[in-house]
C-alpha cells in the first residue's frame, strides 16, 4: 500500500462540490407542455444520468434541486414555495422554459410573472419548450455552480422597474408577504 | 338572421326550436338557425321554465349540458343590433338521445348580475356557473356552492369582464400556512 495513485489531495469544499455535482437528486415539478422536453431529456436518448441526475425523487424532502417545469399560476404559487420550503439544503431551483423564466407568452392576470417572484432561481433554461440540448446545457451550468458551492438567494421584486420589458411602472405597494402592482394609467 | 319560421328536414317532425316557440311562444325574445344550429334567446325570468322543458319533453330529451358559458358586451360595436344588455349567458344543451342541439341565450342586467341556477337540472351546472361566476361576477341564483373555481379566493374583480384592466396584476399570494 506504498504506490503513488492511492490518494489525492484536495480541497474539502471541491470534494464535496464534485461528489454534490454528480449526485443530483432532482425534484420535477412538472406542470405543463415542458414536461414532455423534459421526459425526452430524461429518457434513453439524451439521458440526463450521464450527470448523475437520472434519479428524480418524488419527496421534496429528499431532492436537492427543483425542476420547474412549466407554467405557474398565482393559484399554484403557494404550493410551489411549500414545496421548495420542505426541501433540505443544499438546495437550487431550475426554472424550465420561459414560462417559469418570466411568464412567457402568459402576460396576463393567471400566470406569475417568473417563478424568481415567489423563489431564489439558479439556472434559466429559456425556450419554449428548450430543447434537450438546451436543457443539458442548463445542468452543465448548475453543475459548474454546484462545485463552486454557489446558490441563488435573490428574489426579483416584481415592484422593481429594471428588467420589466413591458413597461409597466405602477405604483407598489408592500403589505407584509404581499406584494401589489397596480396597473399603468 | 332573425327567422321565426323554422323548416324541419323530416315533414311533420317538429325541431327543437319549433317545439320552444309553440310552447313558450310569447316568451322567446328573438331566434335563428344559422345552418341547422339552432338559438333562441328568453328572458332571464323564464330559464328555468324553459330549461326543464327542454329537458323533461320526452320527444327532446336534452340530458347532456354541453356548455355554459358568458359573453360581456361592454364597447361591443360589430353587432347590427344595439345591445341593450351587457351581458349574456349561452347554454348549450345536447341531447343524446335524438342527437340534437340547441342553444339557450339569456341577456343580463350589469345592475343586477343574477339569474337562476341549473345545477339542480343539469348536475355539470355547478362548475360551469362557478366558471361564470369567477370570470364574468354573474351570480347564480340557489346554486349550492358559489365560489370561485379558477381564480383563488383573494383574487379581486373578474378577469373576463371587458373592464377589467389587461395588465393589472395582483398580489402574489403567500404561503398556505
Amino acid at each position: 500500500m506504498s504506490s503513488a495513485g492511492n490518494f489525492f489531495t484536495s480541497k474539502l469544499d471541491d470534494a464535496i462540490g464534485w461528489a454534490r455535482k454528480f449526485s443530483i437528486f432532482q425534484y420535477p415539478f412538472v406542470t405543463a407542455c415542458c414536461g414532455m422536453e423534459y421526459m425526452s431529456t430524461a429518457a434513453a436518448h439524451y439521458d440526463v444520468d450521464r450527470f448523475g441526475a437520472g434519479f428524480p425523487r418524488f419527496s421534496p424532502r429528499q431532492a436537492d434541486v427543483l425542476f420547474v417545469v412549466g407554467t405557474i399560476s398565482h393559484k399554484l404559487a403557494p404550493v410551489l414555495k411549500t414545496v421548495y420550503d420542505q426541501m433540505c439544503e443544499p438546495k437550487w431551483v431550475i426554472a424550465f422554459g420561459v414560462c417559469t423564466c418570466t411568464g412567457g407568452f402568459y402576460d396576463n392576470y393567471a400566470t406569475v410573472q417568473g417563478i424568481d417572484t415567489i423563489i431564489p432561481v439558479d439556472i434559466y433554461i429559456p425556450g419554449c419548450p428548450p430543447r434537450p440540448e438546451n436543457v443539458i446545457d442548463g445542468l452543465m451550468k448548475l453543475q459548474e455552480k454546484i462545485q463552486k458551492n454557489e446558490q441563488s438567494r435573490a428574489l426579483y421584486d416584481p415592484c422593481s422597474k429594471i428588467g420589466r420589458p413591458d413597461g409597466i411602472q405602477g405604483k407598489c405597494s408592500t403589505e407584509g408577504k404581499i406584494k401589489h402592482i397596480e396597473p399603468a394609467k | 338572421m332573425t327567422e321565426n319560421h323554422t323548416t324541419s328536414k323530416q315533414p311533420g317532425i317538429l325541431t327543437p326550436l319549433q317545439r320552444l316557440q309553440e310552447k313558450f311562444s310569447d316568451k322567446i325574445i328573438e331566434s335563428h338557425v344559422f345552418r341547422g344550429d339552432e338559438t333562441a334567446v328568453i328572458g332571464l325570468l323564464n330559464l328555468r321554465s324553459v330549461a326543464r322543458f327542454l329537458k323533461e319533453t320526452p320527444e327532446m330529451d336534452f340530458n347532456f349540458l354541453m356548455d355554459l358559458t358568458a359573453v360581456d358586451y361592454l364597447f361591443y360595436t360589430g353587432g347590427r343590433v344595439q345591445k341593450e344588455f351587457r351581458f349574456e349567458v349561452v347554454y348549450h344543451f345536447f341531447s343524446l338521445k335524438f342527437n340534437k342541439r340547441i342553444r339557450i341565450k339569456v341577456p343580463v342586467d350589469e345592475k343586477n348580475p343574477q339569474v337562476d341556477t341549473l345545477s339542480d337540472l343539469w348536475a355539470s351546472a355547478n362548475w360551469y356557473e362557478r366558471e361564470v361566476w369567477d370570470m364574468f361576477g354573474i351570480q347564480f341564483k340557489g346554486h349550492p356552492n358559489l365560489k370561485r373555481i379558477l381564480m383563488y379566493d383573494q383574487f379581486e374583480g373578474h378577469a373576463l369582464r371587458k373592464d377589467y384592466p389587461f395588465n393589472k396584476r395582483q398580489p402574489l399570494i403567500g404561503p398556505i400556512n
